[in-house]
């Protein structure tokens, strides 16, 4: 057990963990409940995962690294996705997320500096009939254009 | 008054939630009583937020409705499009699969058995296995995911697997550019994906489900898991109708992997490991998830074993042209003007889809390519428009329908940027279990680059790289991302520094 971890961290971990524990395959259900609750998956909770499957560290490292949905590092506090798929490029897709993109001044992955957004590429959103696409949060954005998007961007927080 | 909107993620993505306020908002204001039914979304994603508002029986279409229009709903002025059953895009379909989505409340267990809900499980709950099996067998019905493999026999396989323990998993990872149907099914009707499920659990002998839902559609989520509990607390799951047989069903959410939709890499995800494909044989019918025998069919096959059952499987097989029967729904999107989803009964032309029903392109400019099938489908061009929609006719050009996603591109399309999106999209997703699919896609991009870059001697390398991938990957992402690469450059060389042939 890592010993440079807060009670309320270590309590906090725990109970995300154990509360998967009856599912089968519960190992993605663990990751996501601890990102879920943190926000990101911290490098605390990987060796008490493999404890508590009877796994390697190494093998939870593995899982996590596999799927782009998991991060060991805070994102910013909104997630911006913007569609890069064949459906919204044929509706000028890709402009659209290189000026949003350029707007924010970050690249793909990439979390402006006030912290406020992290703009994440996404390969469909089920939303190609009303492309553009993006998805702020958990919020389905269609047929929108880079004024429209940095508006809404804009207006996060406020 | 009783009103309808779509709560469909597309219907929200285009403002849905502000017109539904609106309407609250104005029906208090004049002290009018309502009612706001949230169905799914009919499809015509063009005409969303549809608001639809039944008059003597029949749903009067307004849309694209916006909060400001609202108020014209009240006092009449708003204008209308007539009966929503009426707009030609909708009466020209065969809605077997999609009957029920757009006209129900998902959640409403009472709509859905008033519109043929559960007649189909009540009638499978009287055969034998057996029985069940040979129904789907004589239905037609092929695999909706992508690869069209006959869905009766994939179930006779698991019914007569060994097995202490079998599942049912359903694949709604739905990856594919251009479609969305699992999505509109799940947060549209809900209970027919359930429904259906759990007779493919009684033809097999399967007591577990679980759906793989793509963490992309946190709405579909949402709905489906109300839908699961309605469905638990109904004596639809657990204890089957009373019947004394068990099927119980749990949702996985997925993590953002396009590989995950690949069946072994699905099973490997839920079991908690690294979704890397397996080599089959064995088979998941034989050993699926956890090492027991299991069904996994996409969303769309499992949810048109309803209706299968409920109409007999003459009735289904009554559809369609030669091995492709019954109905496809059919996802029209890109650049489009009428977007959205058309169900209809296998044999359409392609042309008659892009150019009628999805009414060309909405730049209004000439329509280049079209892509069928997702990321690993094949661009056709308008000179193979009367290539009529089904499994054996696109093979024949070179092309597969997948998941029945059609992606419209005008001409301002840079072909060579495309195929390179599909090497790169190969390269980000690959699971990177073999070498083609792993190295393969990566080199892709380069030597694209390369022609990019006026060296029309690296043409050759690219068609040769496609060989080796699809040749030796071990599924098909590796093996048919050389689908849209090659048919980009067959059908436009000049794009890639070639000379067209003079006789295409
Ligand atoms: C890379 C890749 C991605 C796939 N994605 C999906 C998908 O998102 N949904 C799906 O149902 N099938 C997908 N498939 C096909 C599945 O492997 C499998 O054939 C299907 O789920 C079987 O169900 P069906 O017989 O009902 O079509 C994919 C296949 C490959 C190779
Ligand atoms: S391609 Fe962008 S939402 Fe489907």
């Amino acid at each position: 057990m890592p010993k440079d971890m807060p009670q309320d961290m270590l309590e906090t971990l725990t109970r995300l963990i154990t509360g998967q524990l009856h599912l089968e395959g519960p190992l993605l259900p663990i990751l996501q409940a601890i990102q879920a609750e943190l926000d990101h998956v911290p490098e605390q909770a990987i060796p008490m995962i493999a404890d508590a499957l009877n796994i390697s560290a190494a093998e939870v490292h593995g899982v996590m690294s596999f799927y782009h949905d998991f991060r060991s590092a805070p994102a910013g506090r909104h997630i911006v996705k913007i569609c890069r798929a064949e459906a919204c490029q044929a509706v000028g897709g890709a402009a659209l997320a290189d000026a949003v993109l350029a707007d924010l001044g970050v690249a793909w992955h990439g979390t402006t500096a006030s912290g406020a957004v992290t703009v994440e590429p996404v390969y469909c959103l089920g939303l190609c009939a009303c492309g553009p696409a993006a998805m702020i949060d958990e919020r389905p954005v269609g047929r929108i254009d880079a004024a429209g998007l940095k508006r809404m961007i804009a207006e996060l927080d406020q | 008054m009783k009103i309808y909107l779509s709560q469909d993620s597309a219907a929200k993505a285009l403002g849905a939630e502000e017109v539904a306020a609106a309407i609250r908002t104005e029906a208090e204001a004049r002290g009018q009583e309502i009612t706001l039914v949230r169905t799914g979304s009919r499809g015509m994603i063009w005409l969303e937020p549809l608001v639809e508002i039944e008059r003597e029986g029949i749903r009067i279409g307004y849309g694209p409705m916006t909060a400001d229009g609202v108020s014209g709903l009240f006092d009449g002025s708003a204008p209308d499009l007539g009966p929503v059953e009426d707009i030609p895009f909708f009466a020209a379909q065969t809605r077997l699969t999609f009957a029920r989505v757009g006209r129900i409340d998902p959640l409403d267990l009472a709509a859905y058995e008033a519109e043929g809900g559960l007649s189909g499980l009540r009638r499978a709950l009287e055969m034998t296995p057996e029985a069940i099996v040979e129904e789907v067998k004589a239905s037609g019905l092929r695999g909706r995911g992508g690869a069209g493999f006959p869905t009766g026999i994939k179930w006779d396989t698991v019914r007569q697997a060994e097995g202490a323990r079998k599942y049912i998993v359903c694949n709604a990872d739905e990856g594919d550019s251009g479609t969305f149907a699992d999505r509109m099914l799940i947060e549209g009707d809900p209970m027919a994906l359930i429904e259906g499920m759990v007779i493919a659990g009684l033809a097999v002998g399967a007591t577990k489900g679980f759906v793989y839902l793509r963490s992309e559609y946190p709405d579909a989520i949402a709905v489906l898991r109300a839908a699961i509990a309605r469905a638990e607390g109904a004596g639809i799951l657990g204890d089957v109708m009373g019947s004394g047989r068990q099927f119980d069903l749990e949702v996985r959410v997925g993590a953002g992997a396009y590989v995950c939709g690949e069946e072994t890499s699905l099973l490997n995800s839920i079991e908690g490991k690294r979704a890397v494909v397996r080599a089959k044989p064995p088979l998941p019918a034989i050993e699926g998830l956890f090492g027991r025998p299991t069904v996994v069919n996409n969303v769309l096959s499992l949810a048109t074993i309803p209706v299968i059952f409920e109409k007999g499987a003459g009735h289904y097989a009554g559809f369609g042209l030669g091995r492709s029967l019954g109905t496809m729904p059919i996802q029209i999107a890109g650049n489009v003007r009428f977007g959205g989803l058309f169900e209809t009964a296998f044999g359409m032309p392609l042309g008659r889809l892009v150019e009628e029903i999805a009414g060309g392109t909405a730049s209004g400019r000439p329509v280049k390519a079209v892509q069928v099938g997702g990321p690993l489908g094949a661009y056709l061009t308008p000179g193979q428009f009367d290539t009529p929609f089904g499994y054996e006719e696109f093979d024949r050009e070179g092309a597969l329908i997948g998941h029945a996603g059609i992606v419209v591109f005008d001409e301002s399309a840079d072909m060579r940027a495309m195929a390179r999106f599909a090497m790169e999209f190969c390269a980000v997703e690959s699971c990177g279990k073999c070498t083609p699919c792993r190295i393969g896609a990566v080199r892709g991009v380069e030597v694209i680059d390369r022609i990019g870059a006026g060296d029309a001697s690296a043409v050759p390398i690219l068609r040769d790289l496609c060989e080796v991938m699809r040749d030796g990957s071990l599924c098909a992402l590796g093996g048919f991302t050389p689908y849209p690469v090659l048919s980009a450059l067959d059908h436009f060389p000049e794009e890639f520094g070639q000379q067209r042939e003079a006789a295409e």
